[in-house]
């Protein structure tokens, strides 16, 4: 290893071809300068980026992930795409939280093709925060290994969450005020736990104990997760016969 | 050379070329941007065109500038890509270096003999390769730097020149007395040729379009300000070169007498322009500097921070869109001082060469040193002008500039001539612009039963099948000029290229976009047998088209192209960061190339075009261009809020220059009404809009009858709203109106308004405030021409004219002059100490009294008047936002609808289909809004003359195997693109290509990627996650 050396984020930036990209191609038009830690991949519709995307994003240790789309109301699709960009922001924010990614290293943003500006006023805002978190993992105070492991099994369970979505999840009202009522709503807070959040707890677990036997406390501690959590978990995986608990030791039970 | 030695040469020498093969449908005079404007809209309705430009290269006065206001585009970046268009478009016949000489025959009918100037160059032999330029010894100034820096005898006009070829000054010593022939030794394609002549050459047209542009005011033979006696007085065009990184210091500003960089500037305005004693200057406004001119304080202070400015100016005309704001964003630049007086130059400092000028202050006379002095020059008539109007057989107006009828501006006084751009007087690029697409369709109409009988079609080689081959990409960095060269290492970039998986072949070029340099890539494409082309410049969202299609030419599919945005995206924004901004360049050449890899080739489809149009708004905007399309064989609908046509018009009674408006409008509605392909609706609202591009299905609901409208082109031309005022006791006292209510009643010549005997008019009343952050436009010239009418029927009159900055601009100004000579009195006020209005009884006269302060006097005025007229702003329509969502195009920040590009694209919206004109986009005049009309209507002639559009290939399809049926990707398509359809395996979804637009929200949702949308898969996206994040 190198002495250490100043820390270059990367953030890694999803733009809608329509606005935010022309709305970066405008900052630099007009020279507004901002630091050199976006990477970007322009995409027709920032309802376009899959889940899939960010916590692929994360998992390569990227520093942060932006998205940038047309502001609400503007999109220039028909069935206004942005409003999915805003839903999935919401889910992915409080899947990264769960598995112990800082959810400030994901940012949404709405910039119009003229608000050259406002692009560099994001670029240097949410470069300044990438900048104080430091490099992935380390605000997290966690293993990035661990961070990574949580973001796979986040992944795998990408199309599980799409169905659930279209059952459970759909929002009925396409306004901001609709998508944050929504997902503030204690009982969509309550389904989203139960349906998505203790699967991938539970599937985080058993990554964790297909690299060895551990106890109920070790597990909380390498995941981030609290001890109850863990123990009922474990309880409810036991008791399917997929995990054995021996003593205060979970080891994965041998398939039959 | 000058065009009498080259009608002496030729009268000695006498090479005709008949007209025999010589057939075209129009021909552009002038290849500026108006011009080349005109050429590529007649030329994609089916016309053939030839295009003359008596310089070297087509590009005019645009190529010249640095950047555009006011949203600081690069002006040859946005102009060259259409250099190229209009180099590809075989139906343009492109012919430069080339004078008119005589014109003979009428509209359908004309002949034209054209004098080539000899290049002493062939043009099919020279590949623009530049050795005979490297060994040149003779130094000429260069003509495209304004002479601040040298170039050779031969050479490339500019280095994006259309076509891009050398051509020969006359200070060659072969020419001057065959002393060296050198060129000719070193071209290996035997290229140049001393024994060329003057060539006269006949063509056959049945239009003319004039589009000649201007020429900058020279203050040379006055040596206005110094200019031409002191080293360090330049005109802003000279400033322009020093600024742009082509120019001559590479985009450094440095001082012609001793090339540092000054750190002290001052701009004088109106150099040329509204001069009350005109001889040897010009008395109209040149409509354009005062932008222009912060432009150029901009980016000065941009390129020098520490930069102390200073600029002298009389009213600031910001009166376009968008313009009010760049000159607040150029007044709070720090260090940048906007003074307002009139100015003298004194000395030149004999030692350090700085410049003193002298101006006033509230304090006196104050003499003050500037080491750079910028003139903002105006616009002046074409050097031609005069000759043109003997040639051609048109008139020219007092200032010399061509005589235009103000409800026809596009057309000449002789029929089958029409003109656009500045040749009708001084004006900015989009009018220039929306001119040009105006003229085109004028000419359509005159030609329409001959469109497409010459029409050439382009064919491209014949695709390669390389689904068979590995992966082999071809890496092109560009520099463009010094835009990315100069920050970013671009040899480091090209030499980690070769590096990058894939890659087979990296080459650097000065400008990728450049024709030569496209037809190079082209070459290479096929020579190195690439599959896959990644070029690293500037923003795909005005590159990309350029660039597929050199992949086409090169029988390549064009989906095998991605660009590497290292402009705009890196070395524009961090400048300062030059080894960051390298290792960035580098992450986004392997992002890039990363998803090259995974790139797959996708075949475009046809879609039918409805040739049927929808225009919304009845006024004299969406009259004018239902009309003119109507005219020429398309169905129109017109849709019209109101019970009558003719929008605010209606209540308009004369134009400045004294033109009945009641007559034109009364005979347009007739035109509209009585035509048989123009369906009026009205009493009518637009409630929905469906489809797309040439198939737009529209609902209109009028007098509680609901239906649907077929239609391929619509065109918005919704109008605008006059405000009601709030201030100044309007609605409270009757002796208040505002402008167009004091016009009704100057028509009527009412009574009470005929008995006052004296009158303020306010000006700027709701707008230019927080509220509205835009000038009107229209009301300082609606102030004239009320207060002259006024005087006009009653001399005694006593008029006050309360303003803020009067913004006459062009030919207008002459107006203003007329007011004040006829003795309208002009009082400025600050927005700060606003006019006092106080109704009062005295003495059985009842008046209002007006309080403003004297900014002359240096006191507060007390005005007595029997009337208030208030010039009230323009303010958008009433429903533009619903409209606007229907139609799936944006509002500006000031609620007016927003062109796709403000300087080129002007009466297009993004989404393409749907056009634009009239004050539904900005305020404007009546003419203004006519030539914006026709251009609309022309935009949309390039639609409606086709027969079907080419839908993109990047659309989404579905995957049998892997669809689990849930339904999710047809739920979230609000396009009804996909559908459940029976198949043995059961029901799955399959996309329509025709209506899938791309957006791949259904992509997003679907649990099993069962559905993917090509160009932006899955895989393509994650290789350039994986890329971007490689070295982490």
């Amino acid at each position: 290893m190198a002495a250490p050396s100043e820390f270059k984020p990367i953030i890694v930036g999803f733009l809608c071809n329509w606005c935010c990209y022309g709305g970066a191609d405008l900052c630099g038009v007009s020279r507004f300068q901002y630091p050199p830690y976006l990477r970007v991949i322009r995409l027709m519709c920032s309802g376009r980026v899959d889940l899939e995307f960010i916590f692929r994003a994360f998992a390569k240790k990227a520093d942060g992930v932006f998205i940038g789309g047309c502001h609400l109301g503007d999109c220039h699709y028909n069935p206004e795409g942005n409003y999915d960009a805003l839903g999935n922001s919401f889910v992915a924010k409080r899947i990264l939280a769960d598995i112990g990614v800082n959810p400030d290293r994901l940012r949404l943003e709405w910039v119009s093709a003229g608000e050259g500006i406002r692009f560099a006023e994001i670029m240097n805002e949410f470069g300044a925060k990438i900048k104080s978190l430091g490099p992935f993992g380390s605000s997290e105070g966690r293993d990035v290994a661990d961070l990574q492991s949580g973001l796979e099994a986040a992944t795998q369970l990408v199309p599980y969450y799409k169905l659930v979505e279209r059952e459970r999840f759909r929002v009925p009202k396409r306004t901001e005020d609709g998508y944050k009522e929504f997902f503030a709503r204690a009982d969509y807070d309550r389904l989203f736990k139960e349906l998505v959040l203790d699967k991938l707890a539970m599937a985080r677990i058993m990554g964790a104990l297909r690299t060895g036997e551990a106890s109920a406390d070790g597990i909380s501690r390498r995941l981030g997760l609290e001890p109850s959590r863990v123990a009922a978990h474990l309880e409810l995986l036991s008791k399917q016969g997929i995990v054995r608990l021996d003593g205060n030791q979970a080891q994965i039970a041998v398939a039959a | 050379m000058e065009f009498g030695l080259l009608q002496q040469q030729w009268n000695t020498q006498n090479v005709l070329r008949p007209a025999d093969d010589n057939m075209g449908d129009v021909m552009v005079v002038g290849g500026g941007i108006s011009g080349i404007q005109a050429a590529l809209d007649l030329s994609a309705e089916g016309y053939k065109v030839y295009l003359v430009e008596k310089s070297p290269t087509v590009g005019g006065k645009m190529s010249q500038l640095d950047k555009t206001f006011p949203t600081n585009d690069c002006s040859m970046c946005i102009e060259s890509p259409k250099f190229i268009e209009t180099d590809r478009q075989p139906n343009i016949q492109l012919m430069t270096y080339t004078d008119v000489d005589s014109v003979e025959g009428e509209p359908g009918d004309f002949t034209v003999t054209l004098l080539k100037k000899p290049r002493y160059v062939i043009e099919d032999k020279c590949t623009g390769c530049t050795v005979c330029v490297e060994y040149c010894p003779v130094k000429i100034p260069d003509p495209f730097n304004q002479d601040l820096s040298l170039n050779k005898a031969v050479h490339i006009y500019f280095s994006q020149a259309v076509p891009l070829v050398t051509y020969i000054d006359e200070s060659c010593l072969f020419l001057k007395d065959k002393t060296c022939s050198i060129c000719q030794t070193v071209c290996e394609n035997d290229a140049i040729d001393f024994g060329q002549k003057a060539e006269k050459v006949k063509i056959k047209v049945g239009a003319i379009i004039l589009s000649p542009g201007y020429e900058t005011f020279d203050p040379l033979p006055r040596n206005d300000y110094g200019y031409g006696q002191f080293a360090n007085v330049v005109t802003s065009m000279d400033f322009e070169r020093l600024l742009c990184s082509t120019g001559p210091h590479e985009g450094q500003i440095l001082r012609p007498s001793d090339k540092k960089h000054p750190k002290k500037i001052a701009w004088i305005h109106c150099v040329g322009s509204r001069q009350v004693n005109p001889t040897g200057a010009n008395s109209y406004c040149s409509a354009v500097c005062c932008s222009y001119t912060q432009k150029q304080v901009i980016l000065a202070k941009d390129h020098l921070p520490d930069l102390h400015a200073k600029i002298f100016h009389n009213d600031i005309r910001s009166y376009g869109k968008d313009f009010e704001r760049f000159y607040q964003r150029a007044q709070k630049l720090p260090d940048v001082h906007f003074i307002r007086s009139y100015v003298s130059v004194g000395s030149e400092d004999p030692v350090t060469g700085d410049v003193s000028i002298r101006y006033t202050t509230p304090d006196g006379v104050v003499e003050e040193f500037f080491e750079l002095v910028v003139l903002s020059v105006g616009l002046a008539p074409p050097k031609d002008a005069q000759r043109f109007s003997k040639v051609f057989d048109i008139e020219l107006n007092r200032h010399g500039f061509c005589k235009v009828d103000p409800f026809n501006p596009l057309q000449t006084s002789r029929p089958g001539i029409f003109t656009s751009g500045a040749f009708q007087g001084p004006m900015d690029i989009p009018e220039a612009v929306m001119g040009a697409s105006g003229a085109s369709a004028l000419a359509s109409n005159l030609l329409m039963s001959r469109r497409g009988q010459l029409n050439e079609e382009r064919v491209y080689p014949e695709e390669k099948d390389v689904s068979e081959e590995e992966a082999r990409v071809g890496v092109f960095v560009c520099r463009c000029g010094a835009n990315i060269g100069r920050v970013v290492d671009v040899p480091g970039i090209a030499e980690y290229a070769k590096g990058l998986p894939n890659v087979v072949h990296v080459e650097e070029s000065l400008f990728a976009c450049a024709t030569n340099t496209a037809k190079a890539i082209s070459d290479t494409i096929r020579d190195k047998g690439l599959n896959r082309v990644v070029v690293a410049a500037c923003t795909p969202r005005t590159h990309e088209p350029l660039f597929r299609d050199t992949l086409r030419e090169a029988g390549v599919n064009q989906y095998f192209f991605d660009m590497a945005n290292i402009r705009e995206h890196c070395t524009w924004v961090h400048s300062k960061e030059q080894e960051a901004a390298t290792e960035k360049a580098k992450d986004i050449v392997r992002m890039s190339v990363a998803r090259a890899g995974k790139l797959e080739p996708l075949d475009e489809f046809s879609l039918p075009v409805d040739k049927t149009a929808l225009v919304v708004g009845g006024g004299v905007a969406g009259m004018t261009s239902a009309h003119t399309l109507a005219e020429q064989g398309y169905e129109t609908y017109l849709i019209e809020k109101a019970s009558d046509l003719g929008g605010v018009a209606n209540r308009m009674h004369y134009t400045l220059e004294g033109m009945d408006v009641q007559a034109f409008v009364k005979d347009l509605k007739k035109k509209v009404y009585r035509h048989p392909r123009i369906h009026a609706i009205t009493d009518a609202a637009v409630v929905h809009v469906d489809g797309y591009v040439g198939n737009f299905s529209t609902t209109v609901k009028s007098k509680g009858r609901v239906r649907t409208i077929k239609h391929g082109a619509a065109i918005i031309a919704t109008g605008a709203a006059e405000y009601k005022p709030t201030e100044y006791l309007y609605g409270e006292n009757d002796k208040v109106m505002t402008l167009l209510e004091m016009e009704g009643k100057l028509a009527k010549q009412d009574e009470k308004l005929m008995a006052a005997d004296s009158m303020v008019m306010i000006q700027c009343v709701g707008c230019r405030n927080e509220d509205r952050n835009y000038c009107a436009r229209v009301c300082c010239s609606g102030a004239m021409k009320n207060a002259l009418k006024m005087k006009a029927l009653k001399p005694e009159v006593e008029i006050y004219v309360l303003f803020r900055d009067i913004r006459t601009y062009g030919f207008r100004e002459d107006y203003y002059l007329e007011a004040s000579h006829k003795d309208v009195k002009f009082i400025r006020y600050e927005p700060d100490d606003k006019p006092q209005l106080e109704a009062r009884n005295e003495g059985g006269r009842s008046f209002i009294r007006v309080t403003a302060a004297d900014p002359i006097l240096g006191k507060k005025l007390e005005l007595d008047v029997d009337a208030i007229i208030l010039a009230a702003a323009v303010i958008p329509a009433p429903g533009a936002n619903e409209l606007a969502r229907m139609f799936k195009v944006p509002l500006g920040p000031d609620g007016f609808f927003q062109e796709a590009h403000a300087k080129l694209r002007p009466v297009d919206f993004a989404a393409e289909g749907v056009f634009l004109c009239g004050t539904a986009q900005y305020p404007k005049h009546m003419s203004e809004t006519i030539t914006q009309a026709y251009g609309a209507a022309g935009r949309a002639l390039t639609l409606l003359s086709r027969d079907t559009v080419v839908a993109s290939g990047a659309v989404c399809s579905v995957k049998g195997m892997d669809c689990v049926s849930c339904g999710a990707c047809i739920s979230v398509c609000t396009y009804g693109a996909i559908e459940f359809m029976d198949t043995p395996r059961g029901k799955k979804a399959v996309v329509n290509p025709v209506l899938c637009k791309g957006d791949g929200l259904c992509v997003a949702k679907c649990p099993t990627a069962a559905i993917s949308l090509s160009h932006y898969t899955d895989d393509e996206v994650f290789n350039q996650i994986d890329a971007a994040l490689e070295l982490v």
